[in-house]
C-alpha cells in the first residue's frame, strides 16, 4: 500500500483527508483512483493531457517523479506519494 | 441608475464592493489569495462566475448560481455560495502549431449567448480555443472549426503569443441582432467572425496595422487588445489593439485608425475601451505610453475621449495622478454606464467618473492588481 499525502494549498479547494492509502501500481492509477473518491482533484495535479502541472511536484518517499509527461515512475518499495506545491518564483 | 455593486476579478481574489453613498467598500472575498482572472455575470441567468488562474494548480471556473437574485450578498459564505465547475479542457490529441499538446492555461475571457439560448456560455482562454456550454457552465466543448482554422497553424504565419506562450482570445462579442453572428479577438491573430453560431470562422482584419511583423498589413496576425460593439448601433465596432485605436461601421469588414498622431500623441496605446451603447461614436480609453513601457502616458494617468467616432480625443486628468504614476488598466477593467465610469488598475486603485469621464475620485486603493471590472 502506499500512502498518498496532500499539501494544505490543495485542501483549500477540495475536501480532503490528511492522507489517503492506495493499492496502485502506477502514478496514473493511483490518480485515477484519488479522482474516483474526490471527484476533481486530478484537474489540481495534472493536466488534461495527463502531464504534471508546473508548479506541481510528486515525491516517491524522498525522491522526486523525474517523468513528468506520462508519469511512469516505478513504485516499487515506494511507500509513500507526497504530492507537493512547487516553490517556484521564490 | 447608478451604479451601485461591482465585482472585481484581482490577483488576491474576487470581490465584490458594494456602495454607500461616495464609499464602496468590499464586502465579499472569494477566494482570497488565489489570482482571479475573470469575473462574468451572466445577466440572463443571474450566475455569476470566477475563472481562477491558480499558480500551483492550474485554471479553475467557480459559478454562483442566481448571485443577481441573492439578497444576502454580505453576509454571505464564500464556501457555500461558489461551486465549482468542471473547467474546460482541450480534447486529446490538441495540438498547438508547434506539435506539443495543448492543455488550457489561462482564462481570458467570457461571454453570454442571447436570450433565445438559455444556459450558452462562451469561454476564450490560452492557447487560443474557444469553449461553448449550453448548460451554464456544467460542461464545455471545445469549438473545433475555429480550433481547425487553417489560419492558427500556418507553417508561415501561425496563431502567435502577444507576450504570453500562446495565443489567447481575449473578446467574445455576440451580436444583439443575430446570436448566430459571434466575433472574437485573438492576440495575437486578429478578428474572427462566424455567422452560422460557429461552424465556419473567417478572419476581419482589413484595414489594421500589425507594425511588429515584418508584413504589417496580413489577413491574419494582428493583436487587438479587446474587441467591443456598439449595443444601439451593432456595426459600430471599436478596438484597442495593439498598433493603435480602430473603429469600424461595417461590423467589422473595414477598419479605420482612429488613433491621435504625432510624438504628443496620448489616445494611441493601451489595453481598454468602452463605447457609448447608446452613441457608437462616443468612447473612452485609458492610455498607456508604449508596448515598451507600459505605464502611464508622461506618468500622469489620464481618460481619453472621443464622441466624433475617433476624428478627436479630449483628454481627462482632473482627479487622476499626475505624478509618477506608473500605473495601467488591464484589458477588462473599464466600464460605462450612463453618465458613470470606472477602471480598476495593475496598482489596485479603482477610479470612478459621474461625468462621463471628465473628472475622477479615487474609490478604492491598495488593492491587488485588478484584472477585471463588472457592474453587478
Amino acid at each position: 500500500m502506499i500512502t498518498v499525502r496532500f499539501p494544505p494549498h490543495l485542501k483549500r479547494f477540495i475536501d480532503l483527508p490528511e492522507e489517503f492509502s492506495s493499492d496502485a501500481e502506477s502514478i496514473p492509477e493511483i490518480l485515477a483512483q484519488l479522482e474516483s473518491r474526490f471527484p476533481g482533484v486530478s484537474g489540481y495535479i495534472v493536466h488534461e493531457n495527463g502531464s504534471l502541472r508546473q508548479h506541481v511536484n510528486l515525491f516517491l518517499d524522498n525522491r522526486v517523479v523525474t517523468d513528468r509527461e506520462s508519469l511512469s515512475d516505478d513504485l516499487t518499495g515506494v511507500k509513500e506519494l507526497v504530492i507537493m506545491q512547487a516553490l517556484s518564483g521564490g | 441608475m447608478a451604479i451601485e455593486r461591482l465585482a472585481l476579478a484581482t490577483r488576491k481574489g474576487a470581490l465584490i464592493l458594494k456602495r454607500n453613498g461616495a464609499d464602496w467598500r468590499v464586502v465579499h472575498e472569494g477566494f482570497p489569495g488565489c489570482h482571479v482572472a475573470i469575473v462574468f455575470l451572466d445577466r440572463r441567468s443571474g450566475h455569476l462566475f470566477a475563472c481562477i488562474s491558480d499558480g500551483h494548480f492550474g485554471t479553475k471556473l467557480h459559478r454562483w448560481a442566481e448571485f443577481a437574485n441573492s439578497i444576502t450578498v454580505d453576509s454571505s459564505d464564500p464556501q457555500e455560495v461558489w461551486k465549482e465547475l468542471t473547467a474546460p479542457a482541450y480534447p486529446e490529441g490538441s495540438k498547438l502549431a508547434d506539435g506539443k499538446d495543448a492543455v488550457l492555461k489561462y482564462p481570458w475571457a467570457m461571454a453570454a449567448g442571447s436570450k433565445k439560448q438559455p444556459g450558452r456560455v462562451y469561454f476564450g482562454s490560452e492557447p487560443g480555443g474557444l469553449f461553448i456550454s449550453d448548460d451554464d457552465g456544467d460542461s464545455f466543448r471545445l469549438c473545433e472549426p475555429l480550433w481547425n482554422h487553417p489560419t492558427r497553424t500556418d507553417k508561415d504565419l501561425p496563431w502567435m503569443g502577444g507576450g504570453l506562450d500562446n495565443p489567447a482570445i481575449h473578446s467574445i462579442v455576440v451580436d444583439p441582432r443575430d446570436e448566430s453572428c459571434v466575433r472574437i479577438g485573438i492576440s495575437v491573430a486578429g478578428v474572427f467572425q462566424t455567422d452560422d453560431g460557429g461552424a465556419t470562422w473567417r478572419p476581419t482584419n482589413k484595414g489594421l496595422k500589425a507594425e511588429f511583423l515584418p508584413q504589417p498589413d496580413p489577413e491574419v496576425g494582428h493583436d487587438p487588445h479587446i474587441l467591443v460593439q456598439c449595443e444601439s448601433h451593432p456595426d459600430v465596432l471599436w478596438q484597442q489593439n495593439q498598433c493603435g485605436i480602430f473603429k469600424s461601421d461595417d461590423g467589422g469588414a473595414n477598419w479605420l485608425d482612429v488613433s491621435e498622431t504625432g510624438d504628443d500623441r496620448t489616445a494611441h496605446f493601451g489595453f481598454v475601451i468602452a463605447v457609448d451603447p447608446a452613441d457608437g461614436n462616443t468612447a473612452w480609453v485609458v492610455p498607456a505610453e508604449s508596448d515598451m513601457v507600459r505605464a502611464a502616458v508622461g506618468r500622469k494617468l489620464c481618460v481619453c475621449r472621443t464622441t466624433d467616432g475617433g476624428r478627436s480625443w479630449q483628454a481627462f486628468s482632473e482627479g487622476l495622478p499626475q505624478q509618477d504614476c506608473y500605473d495601467f488598466v488591464f484589458r477588462h477593467c473599464l466600464i460605462q454606464n450612463g453618465d458613470e465610469l470606472i477602471f480598476g488598475t495593475a496598482c489596485g486603485s479603482l477610479y470612478h467618473s459621474g461625468n462621463r469621464g471628465e473628472s475622477w475620485t479615487t474609490i478604492a486603493k491598495d488593492l491587488p492588481p485588478v484584472y477585471t471590472v463588472i457592474e453587478v
